[in-house]
């Protein structure tokens, strides 16, 4: 899939002046972000258990090899089936091979990002097969042919009315104004999609190596339906969402909820081992793990590595004041928010992306929040590096930087030059204290004033004081 | 694709750059690992009395929107169960889980009430199952798959009915599924954590249940017959 993130600057400016975007924006503050602070404080152990989070996720990364072959034998041993996939064109292949020899018609499809990275969607359409995502959020930006703009809800972009909208739209029913009446057409409209699917189509939110069970979070209890009814389960799910035990696994989960939403515990939280045992009513007769690469193991053994151990919380874009101004699609491609803008450039090229480690102010919130502890500034830091490196710096940008470093490096000039451009914008700025224009700083005087400076420069202050002290 | 397995694994190992000598050590750790006492990790909240556990396992649980109702002895349940049908406009009719251990309560008690057992299909507007455990932490119930605990109990019909006996009420999620494994020795296909009715903030972030399982989950605590009983903990 091709990014947009280079129209980074643009989409954004656009989300700033578009008001059903910033009323839909605002409920991310008051919600989830409000929520993620009472949850935290009211479980003591929530800051060791960030610090368990961690040591659990590099623990495994450093010993990946041997847990994939421990979680693939134990899925094996239960029955089921683990495919590797090098990249998105294998795994999409995986997945359509084993919708084909379930001769799926339709599939139904629970909230899965890894899915939405390898573009399975557009590529089962394309070959035939009808795709219903179950994920209300989901389900509602399939109808509207748009991208998640959220890891938690991929709909968090839009308000009610919109959503209203799209239904009266597509259902060709009367417009509904009330949640809850919404919310129960499309209960009624997907339920009857859960029997008509051959083939269900889940994430999984970790998978546990030493039993070789995968665990699924969901506040719908959509991915319960879409495995539980169909003859088949495939599961589209990355080599980084292991954990060593089932205890790690829920240690995991204690953090999961309360960073995302901040509920205690998400409403549906299911751990599967294997497909239907002999005698049970229910269940999938086949399972099918799909262990997507895609880059991941180009990002262990370096800085990247960190970045792996993401649980796609969401904390941190909830917590993003970028995030929170631009929404999710000015990121331009399936990851958003701050950890969008380490992994975006990961998957789909620095190239392309390289406006995404730009898209920070470095405040630090989202580090601060990272149930993890990624260090997402750092990493993104680390970008921008790479960025100047191969030249994809705007030029205005490298000669501006030279020019500064070249007064940096000399104390004696950049003293002087200081001096005089403070002395300047002080006697020009005396009368009316601020400035409404500045050439060479439109951007700054665009939407706010420019205080005028007193007149001198620290150093003289300083310098002044000293020698009136001694 | 066996070619892709290689090359993953490969890529993995290349990355990771063990030398031949650390491989035993690397194996070693990961052995470690697994045999480590995690109960430091388990939050002090739920790690209390029997009594205070049912008493934060209803407080939690209603938090979220789950009914229940604490009744004394297996007999009690039909009446309970008849009873929440009726306070909710909805039909005497239930599929119930074909499992040995609710044939202690005395449904005949309750002629209007219909019972079929098996699983649920798109037609039962009321599932009734047993649970495995319930988890004080944070007020949720364990239901484990099997033979006779069909899991769509939980999850196709309107309304979920849970039946939870008090001494089943552990602290954490690690304990629910220490009782299972105790019992059965083995893992379920399923696991399911359920911690009150189907949820979605999708529409505007607002709070909407029933968004595909359950709009309504009503967990019936029994207590032992003769054990205690608290009447100001019903529901």
């Amino acid at each position: 899939m091709q990014a947009t993130s280079l129209a980074f600057e643009t989409e954004a400016k656009a989300a700033l002046a578009n008001p059903a975007l910033q009323e839909a924006l605002g409920k991310i503050k008051t919600g989830w972000q409000a929520n993620r602070t009472k949850a935290a404080a009211a479980l003591p152990e929530f800051e060791a258990l960030r610090d368990r989070g961690r040591e659990i996720k590099n623990h495994t990364l450093q010993h990946l090899d041997l847990y994939l072959e421990m979680f693939e034998a134990k899925v094996t041993e239960r029955g089921g089936h683990v495919h590797y996939a090098r990249d998105a064109a294998e795994a999409r292949a995986i997945v359509l091979d084993l919708c084909r020899t379930a001769e799926a018609r339709a599939v139904t499809k629970s909230k899965s990002m890894v899915a939405e990275e390898i573009g399975i969607n557009e590529y089962l359409e394309a070959n035939g097969i009808e795709r219903i995502e179950t994920d209300l959020g989901e389900y509602i930006i399939q109808l509207r042919k748009e991208r998640p703009s959220h890891l938690v809800g991929p709909a968090a972009h839009l308000t009610k009315d919109q959503i209203s909208d799209t239904f009266h739209e597509h259902h060709h029913s009367p417009r509904l104004e009330d949640p809850a009446a919404l919310v129960g057409e499309a209960r009624r409209v997907l339920r009857q999609k859960y029997f008509a699917a051959d083939v269900g189509i889940t994430g999984a939110n970790f998978l546990v190596a030493e039993t070789g069970s995968f665990v699924t979070v969901t506040n719908e209890g959509n991915a319960e339906l879409t495995q539980g009814l169909p003859r088949t389960h495939v599961v589209i799910t990355s080599l980084e969402k292991l954990v060593p035990t089932m205890d790690d696994a829920f240690t995991l989960l204690r953090l999961l909820a309360r960073s995302a939403t901040g509920q205690e515990f998400s409403s549906y939280t299911t751990v599967m081992t294997g497909p239907r045992r002999e005698g049970d009513l229910d269940g999938p007769e086949s399972l099918h793990i799909v262990l997507v690469d895609n880059g991941r193991t180009k990002m262990l053994g370096t800085a990247f590595q960190e970045m792996l151990r993401c649980i796609r919380c969401g904390a941190c874009m909830n917590h993003c004041p970028v995030y929170l101004a631009a929404g999710g699609h000015a990121y331009g491609w399936v990851y958003v928010g701050p950890m969008g803008s380490v992994l975006t450039p990961q998957f789909a090229g620095i190239e392309e992306t390289y406006t995404l480690p730009n898209a920070s102010t470095f405040c630090g919130k989202c580090e601060e929040v990272c149930p993890v502890r990624i260090p997402l500034p750092k990493l993104m830091r680390h970008w921008r590096e790479v960025q100047f490196e191969r030249n994809l710096t705007p030029p205005t940008a490298r000669y501006g930087l030279a020019l500064w470093a070249f007064f940096a490096t000399r104390p004696a000039l950049y003293r002087f030059g200081t001096r005089l451009a403070m002395g300047l914008l002080g006697l020009l700025g005396k009368k009316a204290g601020r400035f409404r224009h500045l050439p060479l700083a439109g951007g700054w005087t665009v939407s706010r004033d420019l205080p005028a400076p007193s007149g001198t420069t620290f150093m003289a202050a300083y310098k002044k004081t000293r020698a009136k002290v001694s | 694709m066996s070619g892709s397995r290689a090359a993953v694994l490969g890529r993995v190992k290349a990355a990771l750059g063990r030398q031949p000598e650390e491989e035993a050590r690397a194996r070693a750790r990961v052995a470690a690992w697994a045999a480590t006492d995690r109960g430091g990790f388990v939050p002090a909240r739920g790690q209390l009395t029997a009594e205070d556990r049912i008493g934060l396992f209803i407080e939690y649980a209603r938090a979220v929107q789950t009914e229940v109702e604490r009744v004394s002895g297996p007999a009690a349940i039909p009446g309970v169960v008849a009873r929440y049908l009726r306070r909710h406009n909805l039909p005497q009719k239930l599929v119930m889980a074909p499992e040995p251990a609710l044939d202690e309560a005395n449904w005949s008690s309750q002629p209007l009430l219909r019972i079929t057992r098996g699983t649920a299909d798109d037609s039962d507007q009321t599932g009734l199952t047993l649970a495995t455990a319930g988890v004080a932490e944070t007020g949720t119930v364990l239901i484990a798959s099997g033979r006779e605990r069909p899991t769509l109990l939980g999850y196709l019909p309107e309304t979920c009915i849970v039946v939870l006996p008090t001494d089943r009420v552990v602290g954490a999620y690690e304990q629910a599924i220490a009782l299972h494994l105790e019992e059965t020795g083995d893992l379920p296909r399923s696991l399911n954590f359920v911690t009150g009715p189907s949820r979605t903030g999708d529409i505007a972030q607002k709070l909407e249940l029933g968004a595909h399982g359950p709009r309504r989950l009503f967990v019936v605590l029994v207590d032992p017959e003769g054990g205690s009983s608290d009447p100001s903990a019903g529901g």
